[in-house]
């Protein structure tokens, strides 16, 4: 075995109202770690690199495929999933922190809901009549699936948010992942008059150029 | 009942899939999830979806894809509901393709079709290397408009832990914990649909998700739910070893070409791509020249398994060998398995198109479930399930790009049935107290773990458990090993007695809510490895070198497990399958069928 390790500096807060503080963890290092491994590592033994006992770290994560979205984090300062974050690409010792644009529940684990009510409010949906069988659909040009595939691969991690300026309260921008799924849905032919309807909502987003 | 009150807990495609049906019928609908549904693991599906459409000209069928289904299960699966399945699927397609999904096109702008795993037909729709991703997203979308239009109300970061059963052990509603707060809470329904996926962590490791845990399966077994065919675990030949998850290599890989090798020697230290043909092995194709890599999941496992261990030509003596796409054109494959060769690249570091990957196989998916009625219903009247979590579509193998069709199609045949169950049901008499007690029940499992002062670490014991149930009760199991696997469970559970939260906060506490999990997930595993000990034969997913052959004299047969309380472990039943529309016939894929 060897004796390399990794070291992780880890930003905790107990929960929303508390202050965070940090602790230091020291790690035997593996072959093709990645961050989860490590936190995964810290909770079977959740003792920091002075010895102390301390609790297992609260994060988001299911896939593990950076498809689900789940597992944003700042690495190093900067937002990226932690399961495709590799240990051996990384400055040490490493900085996790949670995303800074959003509510900390506890530890790395953020409240990113406002992305799914804005998804409501630009109504990101194609509005079929009903789920009985009513035929085909359109036809797609080959030329129209290649633009709205890699619309469509967004998987709401919210980095976009966490990085643009842009994503305040002053400004009420939405944010890219949004912004993207309007580009989808008006890409589609179904229901592209409903996303262009004037509402009483203060922000359309949906009737931009975009 | 006038408004029937359904609950839906897990928001994958069968859980999406059945509350658009109920909220499209007028139902009220709260839908569960331990993570936002646009989160579960659905996401993770990559190659794409069968339906016998018959769009290329090969004179291909509902009724070929039942065949295709039914002896790819090796006859295990009842045929009524897979024909029904099967003769849904097209239509499904028509639907997704409404909403919207991105589905690959051919130059005149109709769906285009993939060949998958175990059959000859290009039946496979897809949306690049990420269709699960889309389809997932299509049905999050129509259920996003229910739910603005308060026809549907999510419960995201809540965790199923139990049924509310009355007097007469008819279901009455769930009790469900808050991941944030802690909080220990019942709900009230009409009826209820499980569709919480499948039970990865059981085996450690697996290409499943973090949330797959099976422990709401679990839970409702120990209620008295029955768990069927739980032995019939698929383990996906192609994995990306990995040190937190195991990752999918698609069969969409082979099935746009590639090969999976072996160099000839197993000294040959030489690069994949400076081996010349001639020293190179193509066993799959050698072996199953009709199908060659495009063999079932089953039976390129135990190959790959085989040349590892018994020729022991894992590359570098490592337990793995090459898939190779090298030799396809760059831009086909870009726009083709785009996705699944970026995961590759990201958790490897090497890019596919220029070097040939290395993979093994790794548990993938469970064939085996909560048993269900031709209605998905369970035997607990009000309980329903559906996707992954039961066990109707599969048999004994569950062919490539099946899984979403059988997701899909078993949410809309819950939904509607628990939507008609629900409003023939009698309104109960005496529900007084039931949820109360309930409640208690789990708070003071809760307390007991929050107050327990061991030693044991529930993430260690989880190790231990996954270890121990990949190495006797995947790809090869004998009788003498999975009695073993058994008793260790056993011990594991007692273990469970002493554990030792280090976190007993009450905010996001995710200890206490892992070792929940874990015991149910423990619970599970002795209906797997019990249920893998009883049965003396082999058959597709299940094979045992000391019953090599498949024998539907004594085995053509449901396994049926019921939790005891007596025994405080499973106790075992068997029923009789439907063999109704496909006669059996020995299943070989390296000669026609």
């Amino acid at each position: 075995m060897s004796d390399r390790t990794v070291r992780l500096n880890i930003e905790r807060q107990d929960n929303p109202n508390s202050k965070p503080y940090w602790e230091e963890f020291e790690l035997q290092w593996r072959p093709s770690m990645n961050i989860i491994s490590a936190l995964m590592d810290i909770a079977m033994n959740p003792v920091d690199r002075h010895g102390k006992q301390t609790m297992p770290i609260t994060y988001d994560s299911n896939c593990l495929e950076e498809v689900c979205g789940s597992c944003a984090m700042r690495i190093n300062g900067r937002g990226a999933m932690a399961c495709s974050s590799l240990i051996d690409k990384l400055e040490q010792p490493i900085r996790l922190e949670p995303l800074s644009r959003f509510p900390v529940v506890r530890d790395l684990a953020v409240d990113r809901s406002v992305l799914f009510e804005n998804l409501k409010q630009v109504k990101a949906w194609v509005p079929v009549d009903g789920t009985y069988d009513l035929g085909a659909g359109p036809r797609v040009d080959p030329a129209v699936q290649e633009q709205a595939y890699p619309l469509s691969r967004c998987i709401s991690c919210c980095l976009c948010m966490e990085v643009c300026p842009q994503f305040t309260e002053p400004t009420r921008f939405v944010g890219a992942a949004i912004i993207n799924q309007v580009r989808l849905f008006n890409l589609h032919p179904t229901g592209a008059h409903l996303r262009q309807e004037p509402s009483g909502a203060s922000f359309q987003p949906w009737k931009l150029n975009v | 009942m006038a408004n029937p009150r359904i609950i839906v807990v897990g928001g994958g495609l069968a859980g999406l899939s059945a509350v658009i049906k109920i909220a499209e019928m007028g139902g009220e609908v709260d839908l569960f999830s331990i993570v936002p549904v646009k989160r579960s693991h659905s996401v993770c599906a990559q190659g794409g979806i069968n339906a016998a459409k018959n769009l290329k000209g090969e004179g291909d069928s509902t009724t070929i894809h039942l065949d295709d289904t039914v002896y790819g299960g090796d006859f295990l699966a009842n045929q009524t509901p897979v024909k029904n399945m099967c003769d849904a699927a097209p239509g499904i397609i028509d639907l997704l393709d409404r909403m919207g999904v991105p589905f690959n096109r051919t130059p005149e702008g109709l769906l285009d079709f993939r060949r998958f795993g175990g059959t000859l037909y290009n039946r496979t729709a897809f949306a690049g290397a990420t269709t699960g991703q889309q389809l997932l997203y299509a049905l999050d979308e129509q259920v996003r408009r229910y739910e603005s239009e308060g026809k549907v109300k999510k419960y995201e970061s809540w965790e199923f832990l139990s049924s509310v059963l009355d007097s007469k052990r008819v279901c009455r509603g769930i009790c469900a914990m808050n991941l944030r707060s802690m909080e220990v809470k019942t709900f009230p329904a009409d009826a209820i649909i499980l569709a919480t996926g499948g039970i990865g962590a059981i085996f450690g490791k697996s290409t499943n998700s973090v949330v797959c845990t099976g422990s709401a399966q679990s839970a409702i077994y120990q209620q008295g739910a029955y768990y069927a065919n739980g032995e019939f675990i698929q383990v996906h030949p192609t994995a990306i070893p990995g040190e937190d998850k195991l990752r999918l290599m698609s069969e969409s890989a082979r099935g746009e070409g590639g090969r999976v090798w072996v160099p000839r020697s197993k000294d040959d230290k030489r690069a994949a791509n400076s081996i010349p043909e001639s020293d190179r092995w193509y066993f799959l194709e050698e072996w199953y020249p009709k199908y060659g890599n495009l063999v079932p999941r089953d039976v390129a496992t135990r190959a790959i398994h085989k040349v590892v261990y018994e020729h022991d030509l894992g590359i570098e003596g490592q337990p793995m060998v090459y898939l190779d796409l090298t030799q396809i054109d760059r831009k086909i494959l870009d726009k083709k398995l785009e996705g699944i060769l970026e995961i590759y690249q990201k958790f490897v570091g090497d890019d596919p198109r220029d070097v040939p990957m290395k993979i093994f196989p790794g548990m993938h998916y469970t064939m085996g479930g909560l048993w269900v009625d031709f209605n998905q219903m369970t035997n607990i009247p009000g309980v329903f399930a559906a996707g992954e979590a039961e066990y109707q579509y599969h048999g004994a193998n569950r062919l490539g790009a099946n899984s979403l069709v059988s997701c899909i199609f078993g949410g809309f045949l819950a939904g509607p049935n628990a939507m008609k169950y629900a409003k023939g049901l009698q309104k109960s008499e005496s529900t007084n107290g039931i949820f109360d007690a309930e409640k208690k029940r789990q708070e003071e499992m809760n307390n007991g773990l929050m107050n327990n002062q061991g030693t044991e670490n529930p993430f260690r014991l989880w190790r231990e458990l996954g270890e121990l149930m990949t190495r006797n009760c995947t790809v090869i199991r004998y009788n003498k090993k999975c009695q073993e696997s058994d008793a260790k469970i056993v011990e594991l559970l007692e273990r469970m007695n002493h554990i030792n939260l280090s976190d007993r906060t009450q905010w996001a506490n995710t200890s206490v809510v892992f070792a929940r999990q874990l015991y149910n997930m423990m619970q599970l595993a002795r209906v797997i490895a019990q249920g893998a000990g009883m049965r003396d034969e082999s058959r597709g997913a299940h094979y045992k070198p000391d019953f090599p052959e498949r024998d539907d004299k004594n085995w053509l047969k449901t396994t049926k497990a019921y939790f005891a309380p007596e025994v405080d472990g499973p106790k075992f039943e068997f029923e009789a399958v439907d063999v109704s529309l496909v006669p059996p016939r020995p299943r070989r894929y390296d000669a026609v069928k």
